[in-house]
């Protein structure tokens, strides 16, 4: 009994060590398979999209390793076309339902589409995308209208996030978009957001004399 | 509401080949029910999402808008939500006077000696604020699209760990030292319910003008000092101030720091 008590607690001792330890350099025999499988239990269980450099101090191996697990795992999600996907967002992986079953799925939970956000809340939302850090006056001159709802929604939506002050008259607050937005737009990180450039040609197409 | 002025502003709804530019483009229907006109507004986000749907309802190059047009056409909208008692908002009437004052800049006759490329074309800042706010209208169309797919996808519901749940982390003993604790603050309050007795200067003003009337005479201090919260000496205090500009009562003091007397005024 007393035995088994021992064991237990330097298993526990081990797993705190491997947690708590930060160097990469020690690597551990984890074979390509194991890892891969690994990978996707921790990322499975992970609230918010797991960074692959946590998986890699968690288990002492290269990243490089991580990363071609994950490329082999994403690899098999889709080849078997499976219900789930393995998605890079906001900096980490995410393992969720594929958006065509989404019927099927809301059935089921009994769920309805949750809340828009306002026409005025998403382009305050675009204009703070692509312009941050942004003030409240340099919004006020792309919408031509005052936002102060807007921009408190998007706040307590925690979409976007105080960046400091401007160092100009006044010293307006900045703001910028978080990582809940990435994580709600589906966005790896903000160089995925298509330029603003090519909403130009967009705009400018519909002008005919 | 006038329903003639309502005949010559028929901003047409009909024809909107383009873009939407607004939430909804602004209609006059009749309704059935009340045989009364009923004007629909489109949802402007504010001055430059009305002239830009001015702009694509006429089909007007927006390089070259003619702005006189737009200008009378954009005050027609602006008469038209003042006729509906709608507020204006600032915004749209700093837009209007930006108009105007382009409108009038354009009559002006251009500098002959000026080389060609010199002359700035008047219309370009608002142009670019124009072509820049559609941008940004089409990014928030592609956040909307983009917002609806994410939508459709499910991630695995909360595990339940000792962070994300920590009551259950919690021992007997924790809990019976809680327990204890909220026995023992429990003893030291003790609990008594005060009825806030609210008087209002009018009250006030009355009660005090009853005690002169009766009296003939009153000490001030002693009617402060009857107030039993500090907010009902304020009261208190103001009822003196108001029956002394009426009129009704005069104070009076015999000697510097003494006391203060409340009389009646008779009115002669």
């Amino acid at each position: 009994m007393s035995e088994q008590a021992r064991a237990a607690k330097e298993a526990e001792a081990d797993l705190a060590e491997i947690v708590e330890s930060d160097d990469i350099e020690g690597t551990r025999e984890i074979s390509p398979t194991e890892l891969k499988a690994i990978a996707e239990a921790l990322i499975f269980v992970a609230d918010d999209p797991l960074d692959p450099k946590a998986i890699a101090r968690v288990l002492r191996v290269d990243q490089s390793a991580v990363d071609d697990a994950i490329r082999s795992l994403v690899e098999e999600y889709s080849s078997r076309s499976s219900g789930l996907q393995l998605r890079e967002i906001a900096g980490g992986w995410q393992i969720s339902t594929r958006p065509e079953h989404h019927e099927h799925v809301r059935a089921y939970l009994k769920s309805k589409p949750s809340a828009k956000l306002s026409l005025a809340s998403l382009e305050t939302l675009a204009v703070i995308a692509y312009k941050q850090p942004v003030t409240v006056p340099e919004i006020l001159e792309i919408r031509g209208v005052q936002s102060p709802s807007a921009i408190k929604t998007l706040l307590d939506k925690r979409l976007i996030v105080a960046k400091g002050r401007k160092e100009t008259v006044g010293r307006p607050m900045m703001y910028g978009t978080s990582k809940e937005f990435l994580i709600q737009f589906g966005l790896k990180d903000l160089s995925e957001l298509p330029s603003i450039e090519d909403f130009q040609d967009l705009a400018g197409d519909v002008t005919n004399e | 509401m006038e329903k003639t002025s309502l005949d010559d502003v028929e901003p047409a709804a009909e024809t909107a080949p383009t873009i939407s530019v607004a939430g909804a483009a602004p209609a006059i229907a009749p309704d059935r029910e009340t045989d009364q006109l009923r004007v629909t507004l489109g949802e402007f986000e504010g001055p430059l999402d009305l002239l830009l749907y001015l702009i694509r309802q006429d089909q007007v190059n927006i390089y070259d808008i003619p702005i006189a047009r737009i200008t009378d056409e954009y005050l027609r909208y602006l008469n038209l939500m003042q006729e509906l008692d709608l507020a204006v908002a600032g915004d749209f009437l700093v837009m209007a006077a930006q108009l105007i004052e382009l409108k009038s800049r354009m009559l002006l006759p251009r500098d002959p000696f000026a080389a060609e490329e010199e002359v700035e074309d008047p219309r370009a800042e608002l142009v670019n604020r124009l072509l820049e706010h559609e941008k940004f209208k089409a990014a928030a169309e592609m956040l909307w699209s983009r917002a609806t797919v994410e939508r459709a996808v499910f991630t695995r519901a909360e595990i339940e760990t000792d962070k994300n749940n920590p009551e259950v982390a919690v021992g007997l003993f924790d809990l019976l030292t809680v327990f204890q604790k909220i026995l023992a603050r429990h003893k030291e309050e003790v609990l008594m319910e005060i009825e806030r007795e609210e008087v209002t200067v009018a009250e006030m003003i009355e009660r005090l003008r009853n005690m002169v009337r009766s009296a003939g005479e009153l000490n001030v201090m002693k009617f402060f000092e009857q107030a039993k919260s500090r907010r009902e000496l304020v009261v208190a205090f103001l009822s003196v101030l108001e029956l002394v500009r009426l009129a009704e009562i005069s104070l009076t003091q015999r000697e510097t720091f003494g006391e203060i007397t409340a009389r009646a005024v008779n009115p002669a």
